[in-house]
């Protein structure tokens, strides 16, 4: 017992010294490296800016809403277990997803729902809506759709921003990210950057 | 195919690894000297660096050091407000700051909380980074002093916990640490003091997108098995794990101690071939546990899934199905219990793999440490068995295998299933609890609570994150199998070194069984899978495997 005393005497000065050094001289130092021109930018989000304005995150998706439904110029992202439509915008500030089961009734409804809406949306065949579309991402932020279900919204996107499908399915190229190192990860296309591109070139040329 | 690609670079990288970290800490802990900022860590906390323990002072200190750090992270929850960077979070209520300070402590990193709204930075630094260096330490500590037990003979002495846990910070885990935490930033991982930054979408919508210090605990979360996210999404966040390199990175670094302490091990023993045949039997179970979740998840044949065309919810486009897989059995056989995807929403088969991972007591390759002792306890076992079966007095790397050295080697293995099968036992049969806190109904429904009982009791800390667990029930129980299933088998381990320290070697003969072939891995394999299977092929049933047959 009295060894069990000691011992915790020495614990807590051995924690309260190890705090300092691991606990606040590391992430700090961690910090003022992270100030260098180079990675600055990476550690505080890789914020998008656009005339001045920032106008979102290179790594976070928060889905679009259109002014207008019936003539809605953006690309979609994933949808967010965390949003109160079936496809709705996720809220940044709380990151997550849905955690149902692959047989969960609810969840099989959800994604029959969501199917529909997006063969509605698209003016596609249900089938043709790719899985990615349909589910939710882990984050519930995911930046990413997959190249087939960007594909599915150039026709779309082409007709109401006024662009050639071949301009916009060009764009959609531009800002589809490979496997890196041809066979890590999946190919991805990021949506804000595709968005922004798409929005840049319809606003100039209308 | 790329997905086998992806696995072979991280075999590569493993590998290359494997040699200059594994003697390194091999020398970490046999080495005299002390180095400067050391010698000012043990004036502070009056220790003799140059005095060695018994069993039951090293033990003593690996008790206090714990209960101490369970009070001050508590402490440091409470009195959040009082400290920087809390960007207006009150004080964390008591049930999650319990929770929470066990949890980090017992290198679980369990959350029943949602850190953007709960947790400031200062919080997660003081508090949650510290305990990810110190509780991974501990487990390396406690593994040392095992393999310490095989090693001297004669003696009673077991080295020097303090000594033993101040290298581990300083010369293995901050410098790697470090180090990995630049990489992934320059990979797209924030490091940010700010409460978030506010954006206007293209649509013109505002939004907050909330920022944290995030690279300086992504590294350590992986590199000592932790896995507690800063972001509740965890290593799905983009900004915890933006893309397929950080991925790499990350399981690179959760799987590289576990897998180069068998190097370690083998060159204190004095026989590198004693440590390469724990990592093949290590291996094969990861590769045969990964081959299910990734087969299970490719082909997912639920209702869900077969609607969607795949089993893509709850996984990350840029991850997909391999990375996804991958990642998953990554961290449930280490204690890591980081996640890349959501392991609710995996398939009934890919699910169970994922807890039958765990259940083999996470020694494939296990925790920083754990995962040492945990497969040397299963190899103890194995050997007992093996000399019985042949009619001679079991011996494992020159010590017998007597009835004190079974008996400490049968608590450590059974203290988890103990606790995690009472757990889950007494939570079923509370339907009130179950009725608030379940998020999926039928067999998934059981898979989530045994999933908890079984993550908590082995320190993994990944959860089916549907299960609300924020109830006194699931917080006080959850919070007793994470501290019973860590203390305990500490404590039998250390018992174990005790005794086996004090015997003397028995020298080889040509009747000594030999524990470096081909034999020796199969019956140490099916000791592992037999120990399991007979614990929980019952609850699988209920669960997981009731769920992938339906």
């Amino acid at each position: 017992m009295h060894t069990l005393l000691a011992q915790t005497r020495a614990g807590l000065r051995a924690l309260l010294v190890l705090t300092v050094l691991v606990g606040v001289l590391y992430p700090l130092g961690i910090w003022l490296v992270s100030r260098v021109p180079g990675l600055h930018d990476n550690a505080e989000g890789s914020v998008v800016v656009r005339d001045g304005r920032a106008v979102g995150s290179a790594h976070i998706g928060i889905d679009p809403v259109p002014a207008d439904p019936d003539a809605d110029p953006w690309f979609h992202t994933r949808p967010s277990a965390g949003s109160s439509g079936p496809l709705g915008p996720g809220d940044p500030a709380a990151s997550g997803g849905s955690n149902k089961g692959q047989s969960d009734p609810d969840l099989t409804a959800l994604v029959n729902e969501r199917k529909d809406l997006i063969a509605v949306r698209e003016g596609v065949p249900r089938d043709r809506v790719p899985p990615d579309a349909v589910t939710a991402s882990a984050s519930g932020l995911d930046p990413h759709i997959s190249p087939a279900y960007a594909e599915l919204q150039v026709p779309r996107v082409a007709r109401v921003t006024g662009l050639s499908e071949d301009r916009v399915r060009a764009l959609v190229a531009e800002h589809t990210s490979d496997r890196v190192l041809w066979f890590l990860g999946e190919p991805a296309v990021n949506v804000l950057a595709l968005n922004l591109a798409v929005q840049a070139e319809a606003g100039s040329s209308g | 195919m790329t997905g086998l690609l992806q696995v072979g670079l991280l075999v590569v990288a493993l590998a290359a690894a494997y040699k200059p970290l594994g003697d390194h800490m091999a020398s970490v802990y046999t080495s005299t000297g002390h180095w400067r900022v050391e010698r000012a860590i043990y004036r502070v906390v009056r220790v003799d660096p140059g005095s060695e323990q018994r069993w039951t002072t090293y033990a003593a200190g690996v008790l206090g050091f714990s209960f101490a750090g369970i009070v001050l992270l508590y402490l440091i929850q409470r009195v959040q407000p009082l400290l920087p960077f809390g960007f207006g979070r009150g004080a964390v209520e008591p049930g999650i700051a319990f929770n929470t300070a066990i949890s980090f402590v017992t290198n679980t990193n369990w959350q029943s909380y949602v850190p953007e709204a709960v947790m400031g930075h200062s919080v997660q630094m003081l508090g949650l980074t510290t305990q990810n260096f110190v509780s991974a330490a501990v487990g390396m500590s406690v593994a040392v002093a095992l393999v310490r037990g095989f090693a001297r003979t004669g003696g009673d002495r077991l080295g020097n916990f303090w000594v033993d846990l101040t290298r581990g910070v300083i010369r293995i885990l901050l410098p790697i640490a470090a180090v990995s935490a630049v990489v992934l930033i320059a990979g797209g991982v924030v490091q940010s003091l700010a409460a978030g930054v506010d954006v206007t979408n293209p649509d013109g919508s505002s939004s907050t997108i909330p920022l944290a210090p995030a690279a300086s605990q992504e590294a350590i979360k992986e590199l000592g098995t932790n896995g507690g996210g800063i972001f509740n999404a965890n290593s799905a966040h983009p900004f915890e794990n933006p893309n397929a390199f950080t991925n790499l990175v990350e399981l690179f670094l959760l799987l590289v101690i576990p897998v180069s302490l068998t190097r370690t091990f083998g060159v204190l023993v004095g026989d590198r071939r004693q440590g390469r045949v724990l990592l093949g039997v290590m291996t094969a179970i990861f590769a045969a546990v990964l081959t299910v979740t990734w087969l299970a998840e490719a082909n997912a044949g639920g209702t869900a899934a077969t609607a969607a065309g795949a089993a893509m919810e709850g996984k990350e486009q840029r991850f997909g199905i391999a990375g996804s897989a991958l990642f998953s059995i990554a961290t449930t056989g280490t204690s890591t219990g980081a996640v890349n995807s959501m392991h609710d929403s995996f398939s009934g088969l890919g699910g169970g793999a994922q807890l039958l991972n765990m259940m083999f007591g996470e020694v494939a390759p296990g925790g920083v440490g754990s995962g040492l002792y945990g497969m040397l306890v299963l190899a103890v076992v194995a050997m007992f068995v093996s000399g019985l079966l042949v009619g001679r007095t079991p011996e494992y790397l020159g010590k017998k295998l007597g009835r004190r050295e079974v008996t400490c080697a049968a608590v450590a293995i059974l203290a988890m299933p103990t606790v995690l099968l009472l757990g889950t036992g007494i939570a079923l049969t509370m339907p009130a609890e179950l009725d608030r806190a379940l998020n999926n109904s039928g067999p998934h429904g059981l898979s989530e609570v045994l999933y908890a009982y079984t993550s908590a009791s082995n320190n993994n800390g990944s959860a089916f994150a549907g299960l609300t667990v924020t109830s006194p029930w699931f917080q006080s129980s959850l919070g007793l199998c994470m501290l019973l299933g860590r203390l305990v088998p500490i404590l039998a381990v250390l018992c174990l070194a005790g005794s086996l320290v004090a015997q003397p070697k028995v020298p080889r003969t040509a009747g000594t069984l030999p524990t470096t072939g081909p034999l020796f891995a199969s019956m140490l394999g099916g000791t592992v899978v037999l120990v399991a299977a007979l614990t929980f092929i019952p609850a699988l049933a209920l669960g997981p495997i009731a769920e992938a047959l339906a």
